[in-house]
């Protein structure tokens, strides 16, 4: 009963806080058929989803329209059969380069929460809307009350591989909070330790939050969760308590935004596989 | 009938080694894999990988018998479900290999040889290593057998044995002559 409640309680709360804050009521992911491929050409099949229980689809789709697969030599290619159901998306990719491939969803943006002269709360961009900074000026009251700009940055991502794994597509890009692989996405094993980096716009993203959760989430009474906390250098490892898929998210905030932001605020989710030894 | 032809051979392997002492480099590595009868609706015969490993995990490629009668090449698109010899090296290799890849086998007990000379198998520091042996079946399961042993291998130690429980059955090393 307390748990119920506390969960009514804790999504109106996040609902009022917009849409940055509702995508940690719901957790957003893309799920590869497989992660480590054999053979000529293969296709791996992808479902993209946002939901409450991890890879059961049960809230909405992830349009694939914003998803991005990058091949090992970083070319940027076409998802084929796309479609977007009630729950989920599928799409598929074809492997036709040996190595590591990222599949994900990237962006960065301002983000600004204020009260109107009726004291209604308003945000920018509009609660599933997309806009670009260059807009701020006119869409923002400055002397609003109660404003808060935010920088804000989401990232979601999974990694499959052809062949012997390759780091070319794991290279950071600067922007946002985002995961470096110190052992590879798709070398996981169960019982092996694994370790990861978070950077925040490329800096080492110091005390940024982890949780990993366990797929199949429906057949059991607890999330099992392992929380974690990233170190000065941003590092932080896991230990794979059994083979299955993860499903990984973290949090980061801080004050060093750039102008006019006031805070820096990232979010970064991601799907592994892990093999039994 | 493969069963008693390697006896024999190992048989007069273990009477020569208490006579000679042949030179390592003339020597070659025998491996006797049992593949088991296994009575389900659907079989396949299974993929196996054997490699060694030394303590840093690097492996020497043996053997590995896989699908290479698929049309386009689509036996390889199972390779990777030897999973453990996927990670070290398989994934690495180009296959077919000359003296390492060949066809899967059926049901019985099947004489690998590899002349050591001619192989990966002469470039082998001295040390502790495992010899691991993968099998992988289409619809079925997947086992990892491990011998433990010193290279070079000591006659006085062979043969080495283990055995399988599901998808491998019992694995012999011995040496030529």
């Amino acid at each position: 009963m307390n748990k119920n409640v506390f969960k009514t309680t804790l999504l109106a709360g996040l609902m009022a806080a917009g849409i940055a804050m509702q995508a940690e009521a719901h957790r957003a992911w893309i799920l590869p058929s497989s992660t480590v491929l054999s053979g000529d050409d293969p296709y791996v099949t992808f479902d993209a989803a946002v939901s409450n229980t991890i890879f059961f689809p049960d809230h909405v789709a992830l349009g694939a329209d914003r998803v991005s697969a990058f091949a090992p030599s970083g070319k940027k290619i076409e998802l084929e059969n796309s479609a977007k159901g009630k729950y989920r998306s599928t799409f598929d990719v074809q492997l036709k380069e040996e190595g590591t491939y990222r599949i994900g969803v990237a962006s960065a943006g301002l983000r600004a929460f204020w009260k109107d002269d009726e004291g209604k709360r308003q945000m920018w961009p509009g609660r599933g809307q997309q806009a670009d900074d260059s807009e701020f000026d006119t869409a923002v009251p400055k002397n609003a009350k109660d404003l808060r700009v935010t920088q804000s940055s989401h990232r979601i991502e999974t990694f499959v591989t052809l062949g012997a794994p390759s780091d070319s597509v794991l290279k950071p890009q600067g922007v946002g909070l985002e995961l470096v692989p110190v052992t590879h996405p798709n070398d996981l094993y169960a019982g092996e330790s694994a370790s990861f980096k978070l950077l925040i716009d490329g800096e080492p993203a110091n005390q940024a939050e982890i949780t990993f959760v366990p797929g199949g989430s429906r057949y059991r009474d607890k999330q099992e969760e392992i929380k974690l906390t990233a170190d000065a250098a941003g590092l932080f490892s896991v230990t794979w308590p059994s083979a299955g898929q993860y499903f990984m998210e973290a949090d980061f905030e801080d004050g060093k935004a750039k102008a006019p932001a006031t805070i820096r605020r990232g979010s970064y989710s991601a799907t592994f596989e892990v093999l039994p030894l | 009938m493969e069963i008693k032809l390697f006896r024999k051979i190992a048989g007069a392997a273990a009477c020569a080694a208490l006579f000679f002492t042949a030179g390592a480099q003339a020597q070659s590595l025998q491996l006797s894999i049992e593949i088991p009868r296994l009575n389900v609706a659907e079989y396949h015969k299974p993929y196996v990988a054997v490699w060694l490993e030394d303590e840093s995990r690097k492996a020497t490629q043996v053997a590995v018998w896989y699908d290479l009668e698929m049309r386009n090449n689509e036996g390889e698109k199972w390779l990777k479900d030897l999973r453990q010899w996927w990670r070290r090296g398989g994934r690495g290799l180009d296959v077919p290999v000359d003296g390492i890849t060949s066809a899967t086998y059926g049901p019985g007990e099947h004489a690998l040889e590899v002349a050591i000379a001619e192989s990966d198998l002469a470039k082998l520091a001295p040390g502790k290593y495992r010899l691991r042996i993968e099998a992988a079946r289409e619809v079925g399961g997947r086992e990892l057998v491990e011998i433990p042993l010193t290279w070079p291998l000591e006659k006085s130690s062979l043969p080495l044995s283990a055995a399988g429980k599901e998808e491998l059955g019992t694995i012999k090393v011995a040496l030529l002559p």
